[in-house]
C-alpha cells in the first residue's frame, strides 16, 4: 500500500510536468500556423483555459447548480419553491446553527484584530517580542482537526472531587471556590470554548499583518510625536492606529469569511453537538446523514448570501486598486 | 578637553534618562502581563500535547501531563509505535502525501500559466475573468458540494485520489492565480517586449523567463497550497467517501477522536504526527509563507 502511495506520487509528479510542458509548447506551435491576428486572438486563450476551466467546473458551475437545487425537493426532482427555506430556517436547529455563526461572526474577527494587533504593537516593545511572535506564529500551520484535539484535551473536565487532568480546569479550580466547568458540553461556555481555539489557530495571521503594516510606517513619524511631547499611549491612538485602520479591515473581513465557513473544528470538538452547530455542520449533516441535497442547497445559499457583502466589497477594492495603476 | 565638556552636558541629560526608564518599567508592568500572558496561552497546548504524546497511557489517565515533570524518565514512544502501526497512521501519512504533492505541482502549473496570461497578454474579457477570480476568492466551498458529490457518485470518483486531486485544483485555483497575477503583473514589461522582439514565442518565454524570474513568488504558492491542502479536513470527508484506505491525516485523526473518546495518549501522539510535516515545512519555509500571506491577505 505505502509502496502504492509512493509509486503514485512519483508518477503524477512525472505526469504532470510532462503535459504541462507538452500542452503549453505544442499548443503553442500549433496555433503559430493560424495568421497572426488570429495568433494573437486565441493564444491567451492556450495559456488561461485550464485555469478557467476547472474554476468554471468546480466552482462556478456547481455553484449555480446548487442555488437551482434549493428550490427543489430532496430527491432534486420537484419543484417545491421556497420551502426547503422556509422549512430550514424554522427548524430549531438551523435557528441555533444561525445564533452561533452570528456569534463567532462577531467574536473570532473582533479578538483576532485584538490579539494580533496588541502583539504586533507590543512585541517590539518587549526583549523577548521574538518569543511571543513565534508562539502565535506556529499554530497558523496546525490544522484545524490538530487544534481540535489540543483544545479539547485542554478543556478535558473531571468531576469536582477528583484530580484534574485539563489543564484549564485545574488552572481555574487552584482558586477557592471554583468548581471545574464542563466546557466543551456547558451550553453558557461551549461556543466560546470552540471560537477560542479558533483564534489560537487564526491570531498569528492577523499579527504578521498587523507586523507588516507597522513596519511601514516610518519612525520619523512617531519620533515627531514624542518629541512634540506625545505619550506612547498617544502616539498609538492618533497615530499608529489611524494608520492601521486598512489593515483592521482586511483582517476582519478575512477573519468574517473564516468564521462563515467554520466547520472543521466544530466537527472534530463536538460534531455539532449541546448547541454548538454552525451552518456548515448542518449542511454536512443534511447532505450526508439525511441526504437532502434540497435543504443542504438552501442551507449552502444561505451561507452564499452571508458571504456575498464581503465578495461585492472585495470586487469593489479590486476594481479601485486597478484603476489606480 | 573637548570630551569633557560633552560629558558635563551629558550628564544631567543621563539622569533624566535613568529615571525615565525606570518608569517605563513600572508602567510596562501591564504590557509584560499581557505578553507573556499570551505567550503562555500559545505555547502551554503545544507543550502539554508534546508532553502528553510520550506518556504511557495509565499516566495519561490519572493525572495531568505537567505531573510527568516531577517523574522524569517516565516517557515511552510506545505510543507512536500502536499509532503508526494498529491504527493505521503510516498509510494516511503516505496518503496525504499522495495527495498533497501532485496538488501543490498541479496547482502551480495551471495557476502559473493562466497568471501568464492574465497579467502578460491583452485579450476579451481579460478584466472579466480577473473580476470573476476575485469573486472566487473567497466563495465557501460549501456551494459546490452538493453538484460536485452527485457528479463524483456518477463518474464512480468517490474514494479516488484522482477525483479529490481535481477538485482541490479547482479550489485552489482563484487565490493562486490572484497571488501570481499579482506578482507577474508587477514584473518590468521590457523583459518580455525584448523576448518578444528576439522572436521568442509566449510558450518560450512562460518557460525560460517569466518561470525563473518568479521563483520567490511559485515557492510562496507552492508551501501555502501544501499546507492548505494538508491541513484541510471538509473536503477529503466529502469526497473520498469515508474509505480507510485512502484516509488522510486530518481525516484519520478525526475518526481516532470519534473512535477513542479519551485515550488521550493515542490521540496526541496521532495529532502530533499529523502536525509535524506541515510544520518543518513551515518552518524551514516562513520566509515565504509570510510573503504570500501578505500578497493574498484579502483571501478566507
Amino acid at each position: 500500500m505505502i509502496a502504492d502511495r509512493v509509486r503514485l506520487v512519483v508518477v503524477a509528479v512525472a505526469v504532470i510536468s510532462v503535459l504541462t510542458v507538452g500542452y503549453l509548447r505544442l499548443g503553442d506551435r500549433a496555433l503559430g500556423h493560424l495568421t497572426q491576428a488570429w495568433y494573437r486572438r486565441v493564444v491567451p486563450w492556450l495559456f488561461i483555459g485550464p485555469g478557467v476551466l476547472v474554476a468554471g467546473l468546480t466552482l462556478v458551475f456547481p455553484g449555480i447548480l446548487t442555488v437551482f437545487f434549493s428550490f427543489f425537493d430532496s430527491e432534486g426532482t420537484g419543484f417545491v419553491g421556497f420551502d426547503n427555506y422556509s422549512a430550514t430556517l424554522s427548524d430549531p436547529v438551523t435557528q441555533i446553527a444561525l445564533r452561533n455563526t452570528g456569534l463567532w461572526v462577531i467574536l473570532l474577527p473582533s479578538l483576532s484584530v485584538l490579539v494580533g494587533m496588541a502583539i504586533a504593537v507590543l512585541a517590539d516593545r518587549v526583549r523577548y517580542g521574538g518569543l511571543v511572535k513565534a508562539a502565535l506564529f506556529l499554530p497558523i500551520a496546525i490544522s484545524a482537526v490538530a487544534a481540535g484535539v489540543i483544545w479539547t484535551f485542554m478543556y478535558e473536565y473531571q468531576p469536582p472531587l477528583a484530580a484534574q487532568t485539563g489543564t484549564v480546569n485545574s488552572i481555574i479550580t487552584l482558586l477557592p471556590e471554583i468548581e471545574p466547568i464542563a466546557w466543551i458540553i456547558n451550553e453558557a461556555t461551549n461556543n466560546y470554548a470552540l471560537i477560542g481555539a479558533t483564534l489560537w489557530t487564526q491570531a498569528g495571521f492577523a499579527m504578521v499583518i498587523f507586523a507588516a503594516a507597522l513596519r511601514s510606517i516610518p519612525d520619523e513619524l512617531l519620533e515627531a510625536a514624542r518629541l512634540d511631547g506625545a505619550s506612547e499611549w498617544q502616539a498609538f491612538r492618533f497615530l499608529t492606529l489611524p494608520l492601521l485602520l486598512p489593515t483592521v479591515v482586511v483582517v476582519m473581513t478575512t477573519m468574517t469569511v473564516i468564521a462563515l465557513k467554520a466547520f472543521d473544528i466544530v466537527y472534530v470538538m463536538t460534531n455539532g453537538a449541546y448547541g454548538t452547530d454552525v451552518l456548515s455542520t448542518v449542511m454536512y449533516r443534511e447532505l450526508f446523514t439525511a441526504k437532502d441535497n434540497g435543504t443542504a442547497g438552501a442551507v449552502a445559499t444561505i451561507l452564499m448570501l452571508a458571504v456575498a457583502p464581503i465578495m461585492y466589497y472585495n470586487l469593489r477594492q479590486f476594481r479601485g486598486q486597478s484603476r489606480e495603476a | 578637553m573637548a570630551t569633557r565638556i560633552e560629558d558635563v552636558r551629558a550628564a544631567p541629560f543621563r539622569r533624566g534618562l535613568e529615571l525615565s526608564t525606570r518608569r517605563v518599567q513600572w508602567r510596562g508592568f501591564p504590557m509584560h502581563l499581557v505578553v507573556l500572558g499570551v505567550t503562555a496561552i500559545w505555547l502551554i497546548p503545544l507543550l502539554g500535547l508534546l508532553v502528553s504524546s510520550f506518556r504511557p497511557a495509565p499516566a495519561v489517565l490519572s493525572t495531568g501531563w505537567w505531573h510527568s515533570f516531577a517523574l522524569p524518565g517516565d516517557y515511552t514512544l510506545e505510543n507512536y509505535r500502536k499509532v503508526l502501526d494498529r491504527d493505521g497512521m503510516l498509510l494516511s501519512l503516505f496518503n496525504s502525501v499522495a495527495i498533497v504533492v501532485p496538488v501543490t505541482l498541479l496547482t502551480v502549473a495551471v495557476s502559473s500559466a493562466a497568471a501568464y496570461g492574465l497579467a502578460c497578454m491583452r485579450f476579451r474579457f481579460r478584466r472579466g475573468i480577473l473580476l470573476g477570480i476575485v469573486t472566487l476568492l473567497i466563495v465557501p466551498v460549501q456551494i459546490t458540494l452538493v453538484p460536485l458529490l452527485r457528479v463524483f457518485n456518477h463518474l464512480d470518483l468517490t474514494g479516488s485520489f484522482l477525483g479529490l486531486w481535481l477538485v482541490h485544483l479547482g479550489y485552489g485555483v482563484p487565490f493562486a492565480i490572484y497571488l501570481l497575477h499579482n506578482f507577474f503583473a508587477a514584473l518590468p514589461r521590457d523583459l518580455f517586449d525584448a523576448a518578444e522582439m528576439d522572436g521568442a514565442s509566449p510558450s518560450r518565454t512562460f518557460f525560460a523567463i517569466v518561470l525563473p524570474v518568479s521563483r520567490p513568488a511559485l515557492a510562496s504558492l507552492a508551501i501555502f497550497e501544501f499546507v492548505w491542502t494538508w491541513n484541510d479536513l471538509l473536503t477529503a470527508l466529502v469526497f473520498l467517501g469515508g474509505f480507510r484506505d485512502v484516509a488522510p491525516m486530518t481525516v484519520a485523526v478525526s475518526g481516532l477522536v470519534a473512535s477513542r473518546g479519551n485515550g488521550w495518549e493515542i490521540l496526541t501522539s496521532a495529532a502530533m504526527l499529523s502536525m509535524i510535516i506541515p510544520m518543518v515545512v513551515f518552518v524551514a519555509m516562513q520566509k515565504h509563507f509570510v510573503r504570500g500571506m501578505l500578497a493574498g491577505a484579502s483571501k478566507g
